[in-house]
């Protein structure tokens, strides 16, 4: 069930530069599971479009929600603002999110692509490898990602910590072999890891991003490219808001 | 208290529909909104085969609106007829006005002609002014004498009253309503989107790939307002009013400028029950100003 509601900052922290840690009391943490997002609407009047961030972390317990996000524009600034009793329009959950499965899996996060890991490593019943990519030694989330995984290896761009390079480069360094491989972060790093997946015959869920108007599937505003023909749309194309965000890395065009 | 509105023969429960291609089928708002509380379903633009649509990025954001060129992704009329006219079974009491898109007369008349014996399609709303879209589409929208032509071509194989939607962007839409009356058109819709552009400073790059996109939102409203107005006092059909429509003040403001009915499209997307908080807007408005009829308020503002 989607809901559209207004909810409340229960508090919000700065990570690292530009990174906040946002946790919302909302309704929507009753139905929501790792992978799907919801849309965070601007306070300001003027800016009407959505704002897609992924769900980081699901307490159902507390009735809390949490989001991890990098300020990238106004909307994002405006949200990086907010302080603990505010109020922030909300829709959720939306997209399909992470199938859990897999004896052994590796989760794979990119920069931004980092945080909808987290609840997904918490909730895979196997094994869990987490394999994240960073700009440099700002390591948001790593300490929690160490508390809920059984292994935790660390790329960074500029060398400063783990691996020098990308996470399929410690994924190779590293030898790690698992029986499904999820993943989210930017484009190249998402192809990389889809064609490490194929070359070791491991299967591979990918996590899309597009711009987005209704966030429920209703204007084709954020398609992706499949490889076949979409049974909704009849054309190579999927909705990243409602058939994804999660894709097998193989049935689109990465 | 009346609240319903008849169009070409058509009675609608109330004047409330949303605006095509912001809402699909209904299918995936039918979470948030009861279809069968609304006048009408207004579906995206079917055409006759499966279109892709334009490459991505599809959607941006400006000031108080937004630009979309998703050219006309559907699935064809075919799937159309198959999936989502028998998903709209369900609500009866929801008229469904079909939007066509084509890129020349014959495509539009293949899709009329399909569509001629469905039972559940009410009306035919006619896009001749979809900006998204290279031949055809805007072409037809910017020529009176196209806009004349097709529109009795249309009408001539169309089971069902037929709606010619306008584009705004013409220098002069009473020409264009005209031009649709003269056609045969048994009532007209307006605005579509008006063709925007947006460029990435940083990137220094268009943000969207189709470079162009239509503008739609509240920021258009003024606009849409204005050119109902205007149609409304050169043409004697029907008129369904849209453009930037968001709450029910500007719901009562396009009635009072000469629309029959209205449709809501951008707002559904940041408020997904816009459609019925208009409606119920309108209903307190009718009791406040005793208005027992919402007829009497179409056009009286002169
Ligand atoms: C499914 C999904 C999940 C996401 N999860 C996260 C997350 O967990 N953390 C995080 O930091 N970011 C996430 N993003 C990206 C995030 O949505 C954008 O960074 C954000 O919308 C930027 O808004 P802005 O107003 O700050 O930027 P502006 O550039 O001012 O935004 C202008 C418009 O473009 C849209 N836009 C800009 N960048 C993106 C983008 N990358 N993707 C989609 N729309 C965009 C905005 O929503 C807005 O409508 C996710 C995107 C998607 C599609
Ligand atoms: C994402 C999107 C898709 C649209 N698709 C169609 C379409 O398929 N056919 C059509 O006639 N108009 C289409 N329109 C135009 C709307 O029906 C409407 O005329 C316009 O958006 C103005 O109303 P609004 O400001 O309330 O959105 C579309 C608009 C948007 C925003
Ligand atoms: S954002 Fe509208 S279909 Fe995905």
């Amino acid at each position: 069930m989607k809901i559209k509601e207004t909810a409340v900052v229960l508090w919000q922290e700065k990570l690292a530069e530009g990174i906040y840690s946002l946790t919302l009391e909302t309704s929507i943490v009753d139905y929501a599971i790792p992978g799907q997002f919801i849309s965070i609407f601007s306070n300001d009047g003027s800016k009407l479009l959505p704002r897609p961030i992924s769900i980081c972390e699901i307490n159902k317990e507390y009735g809390t929600l949490r989001v991890v996000y990098r300020v990238a524009g106004a909307g994002t600034e405006e949200f990086s603002k907010l302080k603990s009793g505010d109020k922030i329009e909300v829709m959720g959950p939306l997209g399909n999110g992470f199938p859990l499965e897999g004896k052994n899996a590796i989760v794979v996060g990119g920069g931004i692509g980092v945080p909808p890991m987290l609840e997904l490593a918490k909730q895979l019943k196997g094994n869990v490898t987490a394999v994240m990519g960073y700009r440099n030694d700002d390591l948001f989330l790593a300490e929690e990602f160490q508390k809920v995984v059984n292994h935790l290896y660390i790329a960074t761009d500029d060398g400063s910590v783990g691996v020098h390079g990308t996470v399929v480069d410690a994924m190779r360094e590293k030898d790690l072999v698992a029986d499904v491989i999820y993943a989210c972060g930017p484009k190249p790093m998402l192809r990389a890891v889809a064609d490490f997946a194929l070359e070791n015959q491991i299967k591979c869920y990918v996590s899309m991003e597009e711009r987005m108007a209704c966030g429920v599937g209703a204007c084709l505003g954020c398609v992706c490219q499949s490889k076949e023909v979409d049974d909704h749309s009849h054309v190579n194309n999927k909705r990243v808001c409602k058939d994804g965000p999660v894709f097998l890395s193989t049935e689109v065009v990465l | 208290m009346k609240t319903s509105v008849t169009i070409a023969g058509v009675e609608f429960q109330n004047p409330i529909m949303e605006a095509s291609g912001t809402f699909g089928s209904g299918m995936e708002y039918s979470e948030f909104v009861d279809l069968n509380k609304l006048g009408a379903v207004v579906t995206k633009g079917v055409a006759n085969v499966p279109w892709p649509g334009n490459p991505t990025p599809r959607i941006c954001e400006v000031s108080s609106g937004m630009l979309n060129a998703i050219g006309l992704q559907n699935p064809g009329v075919e799937v159309f007829c198959e999936r989502d006219l028998k998903f709209l079974e369900q609500f009866k009491k929801a008229k469904v006005v079909v939007n066509v898109c084509g890129h020349s007369a014959e495509e539009y008349i293949e899709v009329v002609e399909r569509l001629a014996n469905e039972p559940r399609v009410d009306m035919l709303e006619i896009n001749i002014s979809c900006p998204n879209v290279k031949e055809g589409g805007i072409a037809f929208g910017q020529d009176p004498k196209a806009v004349e032509a097709i529109t009795r071509q249309v009408k001539a194989h169309a089971k069902q009253p037929i709606v010619m939607k306008l584009s705004p962007n013409v220098t002069d839409i009473k020409v264009m309503a005209k031009a649709a009356e003269a056609g045969g058109a048994d009532a007209i819709s307006l605005i579509n989107t008006l063709t925007g552009m947006k460029i990435d400073v940083e990137r220094q790059n268009f943000v969207l790939a189709n470079k162009t996109g239509g503008m739609s939102g509240p920021a258009v409203h003024p606009i849409a307002v204005r050119m109902v107005y205007e149609c409304a006092n050169a043409v004697s059909v029907p008129i369904i009013g849209m453009g930037g429509i968001t709450t029910w003040q500007d719901a009562i403001e396009m009635m009072l400028a000469g629309a029959t009915a209205v449709s809501v499209g951008t707002a559904n997307f940041f408020n997904p029950t816009a459609t019925l908080d208009i409606l119920s807007g309108i209903e307190d408005y009718m009791v406040r100003k005793n208005i027992e009829d919402i007829n009497s308020i179409v056009g009286i503002v002169k």
